[in-house]
């Protein structure tokens, strides 16, 4: 928390304060393909009354590009952010893509157990001018958690007057979200923690604003997303699968908290039909534009237009305007 | 290298059309040992004959990972096929759908482990692709 809470501030009473105020780290996905995350996202912490401040000078957190080449490269790159968001001041970033929350939470590990990444951190740290990285200083967290942390079920569920009810949706949280389990210190402490074999932090959110959740054996299972340039094929099989089970188990909608299995779920939603021939009706929408609508925002303010398999008639149809 | 992907990937889906009958719950849990086995095979391992929570499946998968934890990607893909499974055999009335996620799942793991083998090594994609960017830098 940067700056003193306003009164304003004080109305939703949240159930952990600190995360009223939080840096904001979008990554790169959220200005491209992922726009829509963003949007919603900032939307629907404006509609509760938090408050996201974007890090300044954010660079990429190495994803799996630079990872998968010099893991000590990508730590550095996680770390300059997580330095970044100390210099303004905050002690909390909170990153809705999968793939950054992992990369900076693994950059957090790494930095508090392997001498190697520390050194490396201080060395290019050095050389590009400005303080390592210390573990401890600044906490990594999703989406998921700032809103469940900061605001809770009982409070959206007052806000939102059950405008899910009667929703069908599979939960789909991919695989970055929870693996591997020794970077994430805060999941599996018993209740009311995120569970790393189980997660249910978006199925509590969106059953908050009355949604049903089926029960979906593939919510943290392979999307195929990070291959689908290099074998776009079996990424189809693997969403395609993803979009059958869902249906298989009465869902209308998959919901997603992650822009890389989002994107892929839809794209590859359109070459199953377009290449195969075989046609899902399941909807595909962020959980955020979910929380949104049912907070009262209309699909334009969540980038609803900007999804790829056109989810507007449907969610007309559920009184989501 | 022969693997079993192609003919388990037919027989669910002939089943999951309902063309023929589903293989039963303890012919698809099998199927999902089949596909650790081969996974197991192309690492120049001999699977190992034990189990974890009574389940061969599982111990598979824990030998998969090693020095691989991004196999831990199908991890809980594997827990959900032991689930289904069990409710399937166990219940009347859910058992149908059970028994239809679980094969569903099983071709999930195919679909997923069959992936990271067709792309010969240990997979040049995603999380796996480590070992050959390091092979190809050095």
């Amino acid at each position: 928390m940067a700056k003193d809470m306003t009164e304003q501030d004080l109305t939703s009473d949240p159930k952990d304060k600190n995360l009223k105020q939080v840096a904001y780290y979008p990554g790169c996905a959220l200005e491209g393909t992922g726009h829509a995350y963003n949007r919603s996202t900032k939307a629907v912490g404006k509609a509760l009354g938090l408050e996201l401040v974007e890090v300044k000078d954010w660079n990429c957190c190495g994803a799996m590009e630079v990872k998968n080449i010099d893991p000590q490269v990508q730590t550095y790159l996680s770390a300059r952010n997580l330095t970044k968001t100390e210099e303004m001041g905050f002690d909390v970033v909170m990153a809705p893509c999968n793939g950054c929350y992992h990369n900076l939470k693994k950059a957090e590990y790494d930095l508090a157990h392997n001498p190697q990444a520390v050194e490396a951190n201080e060395r290019i740290s050095a050389k590009a001018g400005h303080p390592a990285y210390q573990p401890g200083r600044v906490e990594t967290i999703h989406a998921l958690d700032w809103l469940k942390r900061a605001v809770g079920e009982k409070e959206l569920a007052r806000r939102t007057a059950g405008k899910l009810k009667g929703m069908k949706i599979a939960n789909y949280y991919g695989c970055m979200y929870t693996r591997p389990r020794h970077i994430f210190p805060d999941k599996d402490q018993g209740a009311g923690s995120e569970s790393t074999h189980a997660p249910h932090f978006m199925d509590d959110l969106l059953a908050s604003a009355g949604a049903e959740n089926v029960d979906f054996p593939l919510k943290t299972a392979c999307c195929g997303g990070a291959h689908a340039m290099s074998d776009a094929d079996t990424s189809t099989q693997l969403v395609l699968n993803i979009l059958t089970t869902a249906e298989a188990c009465g869902a209308e909608v998959i919901a997603t908290e992650c822009p890389t299995c989002h994107t892929s779920l839809e794209i590859h939603q359109l070459r199953a039909e377009k290449l195969l021939g075989r046609k899902t009706n399941v909807k595909i929408l962020y959980f955020t534009q979910l929380l949104g609508m049912a907070l009262g925002l209309s699909q334009r303010k969540v980038g609803v237009a900007e999804n790829m398999a056109d989810p507007r008639v449907y969610l007309k149809e559920r009184g989501l305007r | 290298m022969e693997t079993p992907f192609p003919d388990i990937l037919t027989r669910i889906d002939a089943g999951l059309e309902r063309r023929v009958a589903l293989p039963a719950p303890d012919e698809l849990l099998a199927m999902g040992e089949q596909i650790l086995e081969a996974w197991l095979a192309a690492r120049g391992e001999t699977p190992e004959a034990g189990d974890v929570d009574g389940f061969r499946l599982l111990a598979l998968h824990r030998q998969g990972c090693k020095d691989m934890p991004s196999f831990n990607a199908c991890r809980e893909t594997c827990r959900e096929i032991v689930f289904r499974r069990n409710v399937a055999l166990a219940y009347g009335k859910e058992a149908q759908t059970a028994h239809r996620l679980e094969a569903m799942v099983v071709k999930h793991l195919a679909l997923f482990v069959g992936g990271k083998l067709e792309q010969t090594g240990l997979g040049e994609f995603c999380c796996a692709s480590r070992p050959l960017h390091a092979a190809g830098a050095a």
